[in-house]
């Protein structure tokens, strides 16, 4: 199995006062192959985002090991590029210059023509063009967050990580994202790691999804693996009977096995 | 419309006419307090109630009579020069240190109890100490002005910093932005409408003070001239003397507001 992104043990354990620790997530092992698409589903408090954060490097692992390409994730970087939750989008900044910062700082070698060329390049993968020098505060929550992807994806990382990416969006507009972020991985491919609570997004959007069990101590419960064509389309997929397999799977194994009481 | 324009006009002119009626019904009944008239003329020149001819205050603001009598003009001039003094130092001085503290656990518990102490410290007390100290009336003001008013400045400095959301820096640790970058790209913009509700505050403070300060260093500036007044007995100069100070207070704060709102991300795409 090609080995682009490993994760070998990895814990995550805080310290609380007096002696006693609080364990998020332990005894994750997971390997990702490159170009492929993971969701990690699992009820709230499972430690899922601390599992992203800690592959970004933004949050530490307390155990174990993670390896992007055979090198030790220690801090954050670019090549793992982060899309927020609530997309952190920098509202000084218009649409152009939230993506130009991050093409300048990691591509810092570009010449000017190159600099403009890539971001326009980004802002129109995204069909941002019309909205190129309005603020975030002037455009929509979706918008928003294509922007929030344009910039991920602009410093050419080799891992695309997406926090609940479309969590804050209504279903509509949440539909048109995952079908541009779709149509994006049908021109070039990434390696892309989404957290979701969003049983139909996950096997919408993943060649794999990651079960996790319930907090405190959770850890992988099943990977599913979701075998469908590409391009997918989100009504024919509806009475595909490997699509209703993929939910039935992930619906038993978070309302049966995991069942969440308090929710 | 019409109604907005009503009590955009009519209501201030409403509160004039209250005004003058509680001044003049004060120059009534205290002997030798200045009436409306006799103030107006006092300041524009012409003839006032006791059938006097009269130079006002405004008639020629820039003459120079000798060092110790000049026109009104050199004595706001100079106050205004110590307090731009003063605050230009307390921005210097206050909104680096502002960034350390709000940047820093360890700067703060170093510098805040300090500041908390020193805050409301009235600028009268500074005086004897830095007049002592500088043995000069101009260093004096402008030292009294930055002390004075340097603790807003470092106050919402360090609040604006504070207030940068963790995700932004997130988003400058995923970019590998340096100290420098992080606090060029991603902290001032955050902190600088903080800066400026400091500055306005602190400028505020440095108006305020100025009158205070040049009453007991004497010379020259808007403060003496009140003070000089009053030992001239020219009543009405004092009353001038306050307008001035009060129209000027608010010119400055209407400006630094405009330049204010030019700094701030907040309003922007809404200007």
């Amino acid at each position: 199995m090609n080995k682009f992104l490993s994760l070998e043990g990895v814990a995550k354990v805080f310290a609380l006062g007096g002696g006693k620790e609080y364990v998020a997530v332990q005894n994750i092992d997971l390997q990702i192959r490159e170009n492929e698409i993971v969701s990690i589903i699992g009820h709230s408090g499972c430690g899922k985002s601390t599992l992203l954060n800690m592959i970004a490097g933004l949050d530490a692992h307390t155990s174990g090991g993670i390896y992007l390409t055979n090198k030790e994730i220690d801090g954050p970087g670019p090549e793992r590029a982060v899309v927020f939750q609530n997309h952190s989008l920098l509202p000084w900044l218009t649409v152009y210059q939230n993506i130009e910062i991050a093409v300048k700082k990691v591509m810092g070698e570009l010449s000017k023509e190159e600099l403009k060329e890539r971001v326009m390049k980004f802002v129109q993968m995204v069909n941002l063009d019309h909205a190129k020098d309005k603020y975030p505060g002037e455009i929509s929550g979706g918008m928003k967050q294509r922007v929030g992807i344009a910039r991920a994806l602009s410093i050419k990382p080799k891992v695309l990580l997406m926090d609940e990416p479309f969590g804050a969006l209504d279903s509509l507009t949440r539909a048109n994202l995952q079908e541009h972020l779709m149509r994006i991985q049908q021109n070039v491919k990434n390696t892309v790691i989404i957290i979701t609570h969003d049983i139909d997004e996950a096997v919408l959007l993943s060649d794999r999804v990651v079960m996790m069990t319930n907090g405190p101590a959770a850890t992988i419960g099943e990977i599913l693996e979701v075998k469908l064509e590409r391009p997918r389309d989100r009504v024919a997929l509806q009475s595909d009977p490997e699509y209703i397999r993929c939910r039935e799977a992930i619906l038993d194994f978070l309302y049966k096995k995991f069942a969440k009481e308090d929710e | 419309m019409r109604y907005a324009a009503v009590r955009r006009w009519l209501l201030p002119l409403l509160g004039a006419v209250v005004i003058l009626a509680v001044w003049s019904s004060l120059a009534h009944h205290i002997e030798s307090f200045p009436s409306p008239y006799d103030t107006y003329i006092q300041a524009f020149g012409g003839v006032n109630s006791n059938a006097e001819e009269i130079t006002g205050v405004f008639s020629d603001p820039f003459y120079v009579a000798n060092e110790d009598d000049k026109g009104i003009f050199w004595q706001i001039l100079s106050s205004l020069e110590r307090v731009f003094g003063g605050f230009a130092l307390a921005i210097l001085v206050g909104v680096p240190l502002g960034l350390m503290i709000g940047m820093s656990e360890v700067m703060f518990e170093l510098f805040n109890p300090y500041i908390q102490i020193f805050k409301p410290v009235s600028p009268l007390a500074w005086l004897p100490l830095l007049l002592f100290v500088f043995q000069d009336i101009n260093m004096t003001a402008i030292a009294t002005i930055f002390i004075t008013s340097i603790w807003p400045i470092i106050i919402n400095t360090a609040l604006g910093v504070r207030s940068v959301s963790q995700d932004y820096l997130n988003v400058a640790r995923v970019l590998r932005f340096s100290p420098l970058e992080k606090v060029r790209k991603i902290i001032l913009p955050v902190a600088v409408p903080f800066i400026f509700t400091g500055m306005r505050l602190s400028l505020g403070i440095a108006w305020l003070v100025i009158v205070a300060a040049e009453m007991l260093t004497g010379g020259i500036g808007i403060g003496f001239w009140i003070w000089n007044e009053y030992n001239s007995l020219n009543y009405h100069n004092i009353i001038i003397g306050i307008m001035i100070v009060g129209l000027i207070g608010f010119g400055l704060d209407i400006i630094i507001g405009r330049i204010a709102d030019y700094f701030d991300y907040t309003k922007k795409g809404k200007r």
